[in-house]
């Protein structure tokens, strides 16, 4: 695409074509403006399809055979293992990497600071996706995933954590489709949803601050019912929540300054000057926010130890990994966003991303799957779970590529703005 | 009945959470914590270990009575004492078997010892409590069902349990279902009548009777033979007691019972967070729209040359 606007491609950004008053049409917005054609041209150019093709290739029979022969044919699940990487991964940790989006709305509307306007839909539609695909790695875990909404409607167990989980998630879902109406309104011209919204945001704001609070303490809050089962470390039956709602914090923030950053690199066709410009600026914004909640996950997480005096797992093999975890997934992000606010190095808070995010994944894999058990023996996920996983994933950044090309997200949609 | 009023109160805190119809919960919350015994007159079994000789014939009534697949080796097949599972730990209940007998091998002991393991009917149980369509029941005779026409297989259950009891049936794409003893409850325990694996056993190895009646004869038992019980009825504590309890010659920890998991439910454990949840409810949204008004006002007054 790049290679196309150079050649004085532009893509869209507002409702008339240049230099006539014709309307796009819904196919032409579909097809970025571009002829079919050239759309299918630039789609073959692009190495990425490429890699795609071949997980699709290799993956979709596999996803398939997973709802014709069962879980036990795609996963390790097994009596002592009920939860393997679809939940370890797609749940565990696609959730609070996806908790931008409540993160940026509050920023934005409910602090009032415009000068994160330009990332806060990005944020948003991080935390949509995030969900949305959570579910999707949910209903492939689920034995009967046609079942989904009995928890909602037709048998409640309204006592258990996982009822309050399940709850909050569709809720949110809402709550971020009605966020982003606003963005799918300019592209598709709607005014009235886009106004409504506006006139709700404050409210749907602060359901998303309460729903997220309670749905991310609640993911830890899940393991508070394996005590003996998942590794004291990783265990506490009074900071579990915590930790969790904390640590989601840097953790969709990171991921934040991640997507933003991949889509400076591959989707600068994309974005407009208000949002490279101010890109750098926003980055170490949002690494300040991520180095406070660091300080205080580590403080807790340390509290925590203290608090079930856990000092002397540390010396065994389980502690070194919580050692590493702590330290590279924790530490060096601090200690990288820190300096890279010192001294107003966009990349190096960058880079503490990467780290962060690193870090909240091996976290929550840590606690979900590699050291729970801890006292009977370890799992090693089956390899058909790896491809299904995969799959699921690159749809995830398939879906989310797709949006970024077209609705305004990375750019501001011209003309009347009603 | 005090059962009934916690859990109703935990109900109402988390349902709270759906309407976001918040009301003052957050005292009460400190009231979720505590144990209770479970029914009065709640049905259980005691199971003297020192008995039992690895016949195996419990198992075969099981598999009789709950219709179960018959099993790749027969029930007088004894080798299968033999057999090991992932990480060289003894054979476990699983979708085809809701009961297992295991041979202990003790130091100094005449004979190996056996242990026989199924669903131990907990009070509060941790499977019933994890449950997000309350599949799970515990039934007034004190066994704990469970309903397989609402289970969506989460598998959190399995997760919660801390005797690593439910089982699943991995192996079918159309109708997998949770898979664990149920006391016999269907066919036996509701019309007064004791499970089949108790019937069925040649040694008497288990007594059927009211949980609080068994609690006596076990410490009974104990008290007429200190030298030969270990001063322990595994059960009538661990995680808030349980209907099944057991009497053993050979101290628990070394025949694969697992000895700290303590007095308290599971239930317990997750007290700490259901707390937080009324709170969050009501306190979140006047604290968040006030900081908006502070924000804002302090914006307004600026001069703002952000553009909005
Ligand atoms: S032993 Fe496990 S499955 Fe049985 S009632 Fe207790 S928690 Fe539930
Ligand atoms: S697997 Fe079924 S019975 Fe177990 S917690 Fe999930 S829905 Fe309930
Ligand atoms: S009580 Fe019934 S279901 Fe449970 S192990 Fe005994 S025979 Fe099987």
């Amino acid at each position: 695409m790049q290679k196309l606007k150079n050649e004085g491609f532009e893509p869209i950004d507002t409702f008339v074509k240049p230099n006539t008053n014709n309307p796009w049409t819904f196919k032409e917005k579909m097809l970025l403006g571009l002829t079919p054609q050239e759309y299918m041209k630039q789609l073959v150019r692009n190495p990425f399809n490429w890699i795609l093709a071949v997980i699709y290739a290799v993956g979709l029979p596999i996803l398939v055979g997973r709802f014709i022969f069962g879980l036990g044919w795609a996963t390790h699940s097994s009596y002592d293992y009920p939860w393997g990487l679809f939940l370890g991964w797609g749940l565990f940790v696609m959730v609070p990497l996806s908790a931008s989006g409540f993160m940026l709305g509050t920023t934005v509307e409910l602090f009032g600071r415009k000068d994160f306007k330009p990332i806060e839909r990005l944020g948003l539609l991080n935390g949509l996706l995030g969900y949305f695909f959570a579910v999707v790695f949910l209903q492939v875990d689920l034995g009967q995933p046609w079942r989904l909404v009995y928890p909602m409607f037709v048998s409640l167990g309204p006592a258990a954590v996982l009822f309050l989980v399940a709850w909050h998630v569709a809720t949110y879902l809402s709550v971020q489709v009605a966020e982003l109406v606003p963005a799918a309104s300019e592209l598709m011209g709607w005014v009235k949803p886009k106004k409504f919204v506006r006139s709700i945001v404050l409210g749907l704001t602060v359901a998303g601050i309460i729903l997220s609070t309670l749905h991310q303490g609640a993911l830890g809050a899940l393991f508070t019912y394996a005590p003996g089962k998942v590794h004291p470390l990783w265990y506490s039956s009074a900071f579990q929540w915590f930790h969790f709602f904390c640590s989601s914090i840097f953790g969709g923030l990171s991921m934040l300054i991640v997507v933003s950053t991949l889509s400076k690199w591959f989707l600068s066709w994309r974005c407009d000057d208000n949002f490279l410009k101010n890109l750098d600026r926003i980055t170490l914004g949002l690494g300040k926010g991520c180095s406070m909640a660091l300080i205080t996950y580590f403080v807790i997480k340390i509290v925590a130890l203290a608090h079930d005096n856990e000092w002397a797992y540390l010396l065994s093999g389980w502690g070194q990994l919580y050692i590493f975890e702590l330290a590279v997934g924790t530490l060096v992000p601090l200690a990288l966003f820190t300096t890279a606010i010192r001294s107003n190095r966009a990349g190096l808070a960058r880079l503490a991303a990467f780290f962060a995010v690193f870090g909240i994944a091996l976290n929550r894999l840590d606690t979900a799957l590699i050291t729970y058990n801890w006292k009977l023996y370890q799992e090693i996920p089956h390899w058909r779970e790896f491809i299904i996983a995969v799959v699921l994933y690159a749809t995830y950044i398939v879906v989310y590529r797709a949006v970024l090309c077209r609705l305004p997200i990375l750019y501001t949609w011209q003309g009347e703005s009603k | 009945m005090k059962k009934i009023d916690r859990r109703n109160f935990i109900k109402g805190s988390l349902a709270g959470g759906l309407t976001a119809a918040a009301t003052g919960k957050a005292k009460n919350a400190s009231a979720a914590g505590g144990t209770f015994g479970g029914y009065p007159d709640s049905m259980g079994v005691l199971v003297d270990l020192t008995k039992c000789i690895g016949c195996r014939t419990c198992e075969a009534a099981c598999n009789k009575e709950q219709g179960l697949p018959e099993p790749d080796r027969p029930f007088d097949d004894y080798s299968v004492f033999d057999e090991h599972r992932h990480g060289g730990l003894p054979r476990r209940t699983t979708e085809g078997a809701y009961t297992v007998v295991n041979k202990y091998e003790v130091e100094g002991r005449e004979h190996p010892l056996f242990r026989k393991f199924q669903c131990n009917h907990c009070n509060e149980p941790a499977c019933l409590t994890s449950c997000f369509v309350n599949a799970y029941t515990k039934t007034p005779e004190g066994a704990v069902i469970y309903n397989p026409k609402v289970c969506v297989g989460c598998r959190t259950c399995m997760i919660a349990c801390p005797f690593y009891v439910p089982a699943y049936s991995y192996s079918s794409p159309i109708n997998p279902v949770v898979k664990k003893c149920i006391m016999c409850y269907d066919t036996r325990l509701q019309f007064g009548r004791p499970p089949a694996c108790v019937e069925a056993c040649p040694q008497g190895v288990m007594t059927f009777g009211k949980r609080k009646d068994l609690i006596d004869l076990a410490h009974e038992t104990i008290e007429n033979k200190p030298d030969k019980y270990v001063d322990h009825v595994y059960g009538e504590k661990e995680v808030g007691g349980t209907s099944w309890m057991y009497i053993s010659d050979v101290p628990f920890e070394e025949i694969g019972f697992d000895t700290h998991l303590g007095p308290d439910p599971i239930l317990n454990y997750v007290k700490d967070f259901l707390a937080i949840v009324p709170m969050v409810l009501c306190i979140w949204p006047a604290l968040f729209t006030g900081f908006h008004l502070l924000a804002t006002r302090k914006n307004a007054n600026k001069d703002d040359s952000n553009k909005a």
